[in-house]
C-alpha cells in the first residue's frame, strides 16, 4: 500500500473505503445509542400511563336515600356540630339493608364493606352545605370500595373473577351494574383530598401544596442568596487561593448525595435550630442547600458569558463597578440565571431522599395551609403509596407519578421559554 | 533591531500648559515589564496620535490614562500621570469621576444593547447631568448631532443602537462619550474595525472633536495618523522614541526607528 510508486492520490483513495467505513460505523453507534434511550423512555412513559391513566377515574355508585332527620336526629335548623356528629354511616347502612335485603349479620357486614367508609362523609357534607334537605329523599353518587372500583374497572368485562370479593358479593355488584347504578367518573378526590389509608379516599392535594409550598421556600432562599453570590464571586471577589478554594467547594457540593443534604438539614435546622420537623420550611432549608450550587455554577457561567466590551463601555463611561454589574451585565446574564435556577428548582422537585430524613415522610392527611404546617410532597407521596399493597394504591402512584412529570415538563418548558424569550444578541 | 535600552525620547514629548502629563511611567502585567518610563505630555485640543507596531504598549499607554488598566488584576503602573497638576494615580483619587472626565472609545463598537436613545443617556443619568426629561432629550440630540449621526438616526431612536452598521456604531460610541462631556478623548483604534467610508466620516469626526477636546489616538494607519494628528507619538517595544509635529514625523523623523517603522521596513 505504502508503495513508492504511488502518488499521494492514489494513496489517499486506497484509504477512502476504511474511512467510509469508520465514519459509517460511528454514525450508527450513534443513532443505536438514541435509540435505546428513546426506547427507554417509551418503555417507562408507556408503563406509567397503562398503570396511571386508571388513577384518573374513579367508581361510583348512584343511589336515591332518604335523609331521614327523625334517624339522624337533626332538622334543618340544628347547630353545625349536630349536624356534623350525625350517625350517617349509619343511615347508608340502614338504605342498603332496606334495599338489598342481605341475610344475617355477616352477609350485612361483606355488603357494607362495598361501599367506602367516606361515604358517611360525603352525606355529611352534602347536608352541611344545604341542610334542606333534611327529610327529603335525595340522589347522590356515593364512594364504592377500592376492591369494588379496581374489579369494576379492570375486570368487568373480561370475565374474570375476583379474589378479593366473594361470590354473593359480585351478585349484588351485578345487580347494580344491570340497574346502571354502578359507573366511573373523573376522580375529583385524587385532585381535592390529601392522603388516607383507604385509597379511594386518597389525593394528592396535600402532597402538590407541600410541594409548591417547599418550592417557595426554596426558591425565595436559594435564588437571591445564590445569585448574590455568582455576582460576588465572578465580579467582585479576588481572584486568589481563597476564592479558588470557595469555587472548588461549590463545584464539590454540586455533587454531595442528597441524603447527605437530609442528615444535615436533621442535625443542624432541626436539632440546632428547633425548625419542626415534617415542614415545607426544614423542607425548603434543605432544598436550598441542594439547589444553591446550580444556582451559583450556572449563574457564574451566565455572568462570564456577558462580553467584556459591555463592561469596558460602561466603566469607560465612569460607571461604577456597582452600576457596571447592575445596569449591564446582571440584565444580559439575567436568562442564563433564571434557566439554572428553574433546573435547580425541577431537581428540587423530584428530591426525595433528603425529605426523608427531616420526617416529610410522615403520614400526614391534612393539607398545610402555611410553611410551618406538617406536610408531605409529591416524590415522598409516590414513595409512600408505592409502600401500600392495595391495588389501588398502585395505580395512584403512577397517577401521582404522571403528575409529578407533568409539572417537570411544565418547569424545563418554562425555562426553555424564558430563555428564548430573554436572550438577546449583541 | 536590537532592544534600545534606557531610550531618551527624541523630539519634544514635553510641553508648557499640557492638559495631561505622564512622567516616568512604566506598566507591568505580573512580572512582565509592558512600558518603559515614557514620560508625554498631551497638549489642551490637539489630536495625538499614538503609532507603533503590534504589541509596543501604545493601548496599554492609552489605557492608563483613565485608568481602564485598574480592571486587569495583574496590571501594576508606577510612575504619574498629572491630568491638570493633579495626578490621577493617587490613592484618594476616585476612577468614577476621572472616568467621566477623560472619556473612552475601544477598538470594537461596544453600544449597550439598548435603544439609540438610552445608550447616549445612559451616561449622562448615572452622572445626574441632565435634571429633566427635556434636558435629556437636548443632550442626546446634541451629541449625535456633534457625531454626525442625528440625521440617520433621529427618526428611530428607540431602535437597538446593536441594529446600526459599524460605522454608525462607532459614532454611537463616540456620542455616547461625548454625551458626557470629557475634557479628553481617548480612542483605541476607533477604526480598525471599519470600512474605508466609514473610517473616513470617523477621522472627519475627529477633527471636528478637536475644537472643543483633547485627543489621544491610537492608531494602525500611518495615513490615518497623519491625517488627523497635529503631534505623533511613535512607540517601539514599550519604549516612547519619539514625539514630534506630526509633518516632521512623516517626513523628516530624528529616529531611525522610526524612520524604519513609517517607510514600511517593519510593523
Amino acid at each position: 500500500m505504502t508503495d513508492s510508486t504511488m502518488t499521494t492520490r492514489q494513496k489517499v483513495e486506497a484509504s477512502m473505503r476504511r474511512r467510509r467505513a469508520a465514519e459509517t460505523r460511528f454514525r450508527l453507534y450513534g443513532m443505536a445509542s438514541v435509540l435505546f434511550g428513546l426506547l427507554c423512555l417509551v418503555v417507562l412513559f408507556g408503563d406509567i400511563f397503562s398503570k396511571g391513566t386508571s388513577a384518573f377515574s374513579q367508581t361510583v355508585l348512584t343511589t336515591t336515600i332518604e335523609i331521614d332527620g327523625d334517624y339522624l336526629d337533626i332538622t334543618p335548623d340544628s347547630s353545625e356540630s349536630d349536624i356534623m356528629s350525625a350517625n350517617y354511616d349509619g343511615l347508608i347502612k340502614r338504605h342498603f339493608k332496606n334495599d338489598v335485603q342481605p341475610k344475617g349479620r355477616s352477609e350485612a357486614r361483606s355488603l357494607f364493606s362495598l361501599i367506602s367508609s367516606g361515604a358517611g362523609w360525603q352525606i355529611q357534607s352534602q347536608v352541611l352545605e344545604d341542610p334542606s334537605v333534611i327529610g327529603k329523599t335525595v340522589t347522590v353518587d356515593l364512594l364504592v370500595d377500592d376492591d369494588v372500583d379496581q374489579w369494576f374497572k379492570h375486570e368487568y368485562g373480561n370475565d374474570s373473577g375476583s379474589v378479593r370479593l366473594s361470590e354473593k358479593q359480585l351478585e349484588w355488584i351485578t345487580g347494580w351494574i344491570e340497574s346502571d347504578a354502578l359507573k366511573t367518573q373523573f376522580n375529583t378526590t385524587f385532585f381535592v383530598n390529601g392522603d388516607s389509608r383507604e385509597p379511594e379516599l386518597a389525593g394528592i392535594r396535600g402532597a402538590i401544596t407541600g410541594t409548591l409550598l417547599t418550592l417557595l421556600v426554596t426558591f425565595l432562599l436559594s435564588f437571591p442568596i445564590g445569585v448574590a453570590a455568582a455576582i460576588y464571586l465572578e465580579e467582585f471577589a479576588p481572584k486568589n487561593r481563597l476564592t479558588e478554594i470557595v469555587e472548588i467547594n461549590i463545584n464539590n457540593l454540586a455533587a454531595v448525595p442528597s441524603i447527605t443534604f437530609g442528615l444535615l438539614g436533621l442535625a443542624i435546622f432541626i436539632n440546632i435550630f428547633g425548625v419542626s420537623r415534617s415542614t415545607p420550611l426544614v423542607g425548603g432549608l434543605v432544598l436550598t442547600l441542594m439547589t444553591l450550587p446550580t444556582i451559583i455554577i450556572s449563574g457564574r457561567a451566565a455572568i462570564k458569558a456577558v462580553p467584556p466590551s459591555i463592561r469596558e463601555a460602561a466603566l469607560g463611561l465612569g460607571a461604577s463597578k456597582m452600576q457596571t454589574v447592575f445596569h449591564h451585565v446582571l440584565p444580559l446574564a439575567m436568562p442564563g440565571m433564571l434557566t439554572g435556577t428553574i433546573i435547580g428548582m425541577a431537581q428540587a422537585l423530584g428530591e426525595t431522599a433528603p425529605l426523608l430524613m427531616i420526617g416529610m415522610i410522615a403520614f400526614v392527611v391534612d393539607v398545610p395551609g402555611f410553611i410551618n404546617d406538617p406536610s408531605t410532597v409529591l416524590p415522598v407521596q409516590i414513595f409512600l403509596w408505592s409502600d401500600s399493597p392495595e391495588r389501588a394504591f398502585t395505580e395512584r402512584t403512577s397517577g401521582a407519578i404522571m403528575v409529578l412529570l407533568g409539572f417537570l415538563i411544565i418547569m424545563n418548558t418554562a425555562a426553555v421559554m424564558l430563555r428564548r424569550r430573554l436572550e438577546r444578541r449583541w | 533591531m536590537s532592544i534600545i535600552e534606557n531610550h531618551k525620547t527624541v523630539g519634544s514629548p514635553l510641553s508648557e500648559g499640557a492638559k495631561l502629563r505622564a512622567r516616568d511611567v512604566c506598566v507591568f502585567y505580573g512580572e512582565k515589564q509592558a512600558i518603559y518610563n515614557v514620560s508625554l505630555d498631551i497638549r489642551q485640543n490637539e489630536v495625538i496620535a499614538l503609532i507603533g507596531p503590534s504589541g509596543c504598549g501604545k493601548s496599554t499607554f492609552l489605557r492608563c490614562l483613565n485608568r481602564m488598566n485598574d480592571t486587569i488584576d495583574i496590571c501594576n503602573v508606577t510612575g504619574e500621570i498629572l491630568l491638570d497638576g493633579d495626578n490621577i494615580y493617587d490613592p484618594r483619587v476616585d476612577v468614577v469621576p476621572l472616568r467621566a472626565t477623560v472619556g473612552m472609545v475601544f477598538q470594537k463598537p461596544n453600544p449597550f444593547p439598548k435603544s439609540i436613545y438610552d445608550n447616549i443617556a445612559y451616561g449622562p443619568r448615572i452622572h445626574g447631568l441632565a435634571s429633566s426629561r427635556v434636558d435629556l432629550d437636548e443632550i442626546v440630540e446634541k451629541s449625535l448631532q456633534r457625531a454626525g449621526l442625528w440625521n440617520e438616526v433621529k427618526d428611530r431612536l428607540h431602535a437597538p443602537g446593536t441594529g446600526l452598521s459599524g460605522g454608525q456604531q462607532q459614532r454611537l460610541c463616540i456620542a455616547r462619550t461625548i454625551a458626557v462631556d470629557p475634557e479628553v478623548i481617548l480612542m483605541d483604534e476607533p477604526c480598525s474595525a471599519l470600512d474605508p467610508i466609514a473610517t473616513a466620516k470617523i477621522e472627519e469626526l475627529i477633527d471636528e472633536l478637536r475644537e472643543n477636546y483633547t485627543i489621544a489616538i491610537v492608531t494602525h494607519s500611518m495615513q490615518q495618523a497623519a491625517r488627523v494628528s497635529q503631534r505623533t507619538a511613535y512607540f517601539h517595544l514599550g519604549q516612547l522614541i519619539e514625539v514630534n509635529a506630526t509633518d516632521k514625523v512623516f517626513t523628516t523623523p530624528e529616529h531611525q526607528l522610526t524612520e524604519a517603522y513609517i517607510t514600511g521596513r517593519f510593523g
